[in-house]
């Protein structure tokens, strides 16, 4: 049988293949014990919930792919929420499009930071972040006094439906705005990375840096396109999560970037630069909120939950950097002797 | 960066000849022996120092000494248990929450025995088993790290989430309290005049710094920083040593699991979740090398004073813990950007003399 592209995609692509083989067990698995798990109301309920961390986590992607790393950009959308919040009251309510611009524009200035930081005075990223994490958090904390903000404009907090039928049991299956805006930066990330020269550039430079500078790529530009990529995802996710959660809380989002890294890691993206793909990373995310959908259908205690999908990615990093390759290679060989 | 090397590593100056000159070589020779980083730490200690005392004259009281002395213990223990995978190449992001279990786990020892009522026997079974729990935890993230070579930041940060979810799930996301009155000194009692968490901290970083700077563990453990091949191609077992550093690494968690446990008199899955990133700043403003291979404990001590003492300086003048946060953060940029420009001038003066 000759392999479609799809197979040949999959076995280019190693990561992606495990996992995908991961979920569908998983899938397959879930949709036996749970026959809620198959319908259409729970795959559009799992898009929607994990549309904020699919958007950070593409954003992340493209940090990693330029061989850094960013603690900070939780923090930085929840500076972000606060400040649009603030900046929209004193304008009068704006509406989505001023609220999408003024988010990422903020996220992107508060990436620069990071960018400036690290190429300016040549300090290492997880630093430079681990740093600006304390002084976006400190701040935000110091000036709003962990104060919330719920009195939000309408249109920021409406929940939007944008494509829904009934099921046959009667209930409704939703698809909401928060996922229209995911597979907005979804493509443009996937556009960025896969089909520019700046892409293939920073794919280039997280590979090897010095290589990429005697080749004359702009080195600075690397930085700042990384960084304010990360932060214009950073202002958009805090903004999806507003309108998700309908309040503006400062620490809500603390805490996250630990659990999007771990999810865009085991997606595949290398920490130390020049690997990832935004597949691998779409299929890490997916592992971990259908794992955890999964874990809800079956009727688990939530408080089981992390201890699971902690196990889970233990013991997928374990089997994934495993020399599973050389194991099937060496029965290859034996086979073809 | 000769600086990391033990004593007994490093060349010998030749002997002055004239006064001026020797009395040069003196001051310099205090200055290898404290170290350039140790230098500029306890130079920015001093100015914190007198910034604080001249803003407020309470500053220099045995109220702030006090302060900074029960304080410091949980975060100075964490520190430890973050400095050695770092400085082995790695890092421990599962240090908070290996110090939350291993406080449930002599908590539920206390409680299997009478909770208030439980015995010495108790408490000492008890701490064996979280210090079992601690270096357990350690121990098979160290073997996952050491045989996959899967990068640390995943394989500690998949545990971190694994016992945050395991000890959420064995409390329910509650508080554990009802200890025995006799473990209250531990977290809030004095010997001779000094904090007993004081000298709890200070005995560990002594083992640390002799740990370090003075066994094969510690010599073997740079060499991993700095060049994982190359050690394992002089013959050291990597895999051995690299288990073993995290595994001491949960063991100094499982101490300061015991020590919050009786600081806060209760176990929280979460006490002291705030402090993870704060351990690694302090082991960076301590002149750690991120990428490993270089740092002292000396130097992570002093540091860790600075930020300690900055806290409880902001904390006397009215200003809450989370100016406190955000000026920690400014610190550490402030203290890398200073090395560049050290650095930027040495790059300077080397070209010139040439």
């Amino acid at each position: 049988m000759r392999s479609p592209t799809g197979f040949r995609l999959l076995r280019s692509h190693p990561t992606e293949a495990s996992l995908v083989g991961l979920l569908v067990l998983i899938s397959v698995g879930l949709s036996l014990t749970s026959p809620q798990f198959t319908t259409v109301a729970n795959l559009f309920n799992l898009l929607n919930t994990s549309s904020v961390n699919l958007i950070f986590a593409v954003g992340l992607l493209v940090v990693l792919i330029s061989g850094g790393i960013d603690i900070s950009f939780a923090v930085a959308a929840s500076v972000v929420q606060y400040v649009v919040a603030l900046a929209l009251m004193r304008i009068g309510g704006g509406n989505w499009f001023i609220g999408l611009s003024l988010a990422g524009l903020a996220g992107m200035v508060l990436g620069s930071v990071n960018a400036a930081l690290i190429y300016n005075f040549r300090i290492i990223s997880i630093v430079v972040t681990i740093a600006t994490f304390n002084i976006f958090f400190g701040l935000l904390m110091f000036f709003t006094r962990g104060v919330s903000i719920y009195a939000l404009p309408e249109w920021w907090t409406r929940r939007t439906v944008l494509f829904e039928f009934q099921q046959a049991n009667g209930t409704w299956a939703e698809l909401t705005l928060p996922v229209l805006i995911m597979a907005i930066c979804v493509i443009a990330t996937w556009l960025l990375i896969r089909h520019t020269t700046t892409g293939r550039q920073l794919y280039a430079f997280g590979d090897n840096p010095e290589g990429a500078r005697r080749l004359g790529i702009n080195i600075a530009a690397m930085h700042f396109i990384a960084y304010g990529w990360l932060g214009l995802m950073a202002g958009i996710g805090g903004l999806v999560q507003v309108h998700y959660a309908q309040e503006v809380v400062p620490n809500a989002l603390i805490g996250r970037e630990l659990d999007v890294l771990a999810a865009v890691v085991l997606g595949g993206a290398r920490l130390g630069g020049g690997r990832g793909t935004v597949l691998g990373c779409i299929l890490g995310v997916l592992l971990i909120s259908v794992t955890q959908n999964g874990l809800n259908l079956l009727g688990i205690s939530p408080f089981a939950f992390k201890m699971v999908i902690g196990a889970i990615i233990l013991i997928a990093i374990t089997l994934s950097n495993a020399p599973l390759g050389q194991i099937v290679a060496g029965f290859r060989k034996r086979r073809d002797a | 960066m000769s600086e990391a090397l033990p004593h007994r590593y490093r060349d010998k100056k030749s002997p002055a000849t004239d006064a001026p000159a020797r009395r040069g070589r003196r001051l310099s020779s205090i200055a290898t022996w404290l170290g350039a980083e140790n230098i500029g730490l306890l130079l920015a200690l001093l100015a914190v120092g007198i910034l604080f005392s001249s803003l407020s004259p309470r500053f220099l009281s045995t109220a702030t000494f006090d302060s900074v002395a029960f304080q410091l213990p949980e975060l100075g223990l964490l520190t430890l248990a973050m400095l050695m995978p770092i400085i082995a190449g790695g890092i421990n992001l599962a240090i908070t929450f290996t110090a939350n279990l291993s406080g449930l786990a002599l908590a539920w020892v206390l409680h299997a025995n009478g909770g208030p009522d439980a015995g010495v026997a108790a408490f000492l079974l008890g701490s064996v088993l979280a210090i079992g729990v601690g270096t357990l935890s350690g121990l098979i993230m160290g073997a996952v790290i050491a045989y996959t070579g899967a990068h640390p930041i995943l394989v500690s940060l998949s545990m971190m989430i694994f016992l945050r979810g395991l000890g959420e799930f064995m409390t329910r996301g509650a508080d554990i309290s009802g200890f025995p009155e006799f473990i209250q000194p531990l977290g809030h009692g004095h010997i001779f005049g000094i904090p007993v968490p004081l000298l709890i901290l200070l005995v560990a970083v002594a083992l640390w710094h002799v740990l370090m700077s003075r066994t094969r563990l510690g010599f073997t453990n740079h060499m991993i920083g700095s060049n994982l091949e190359a050690t394992r191609y002089s013959g050291i077992s990597t895999r051995r040593v690299q288990m073993l550093v995290y595994a001491l690494s949960g063991t100094m968690c499982a101490f300061a699991g015991i020590i919050m446990m009786a600081r806060f008199n209760s176990v929280r899955v979460g006490h002291g979740e705030s402090y993870l990133l704060i351990t690694v700043l302090a082991c960076f403003l301590g002149g750690v090398n991120p990428f490993g291979g270089f740092g002292k404990v000396m130097s992570v001590f002093l540091a860790l004073i600075i930020l300690q003492l900055l806290s409880s300086g902001l904390n006397l003048l009215g200003a809450s813990q989370h100016l406190a946060t955000a000026i920690w953060g400014l610190m550490l940029v402030g203290v890398m950007v200073l090395r560049w420009a050290a650095g930027q001038l040495d790059f300077l003066k080397f070209t010139r003399r040439r």
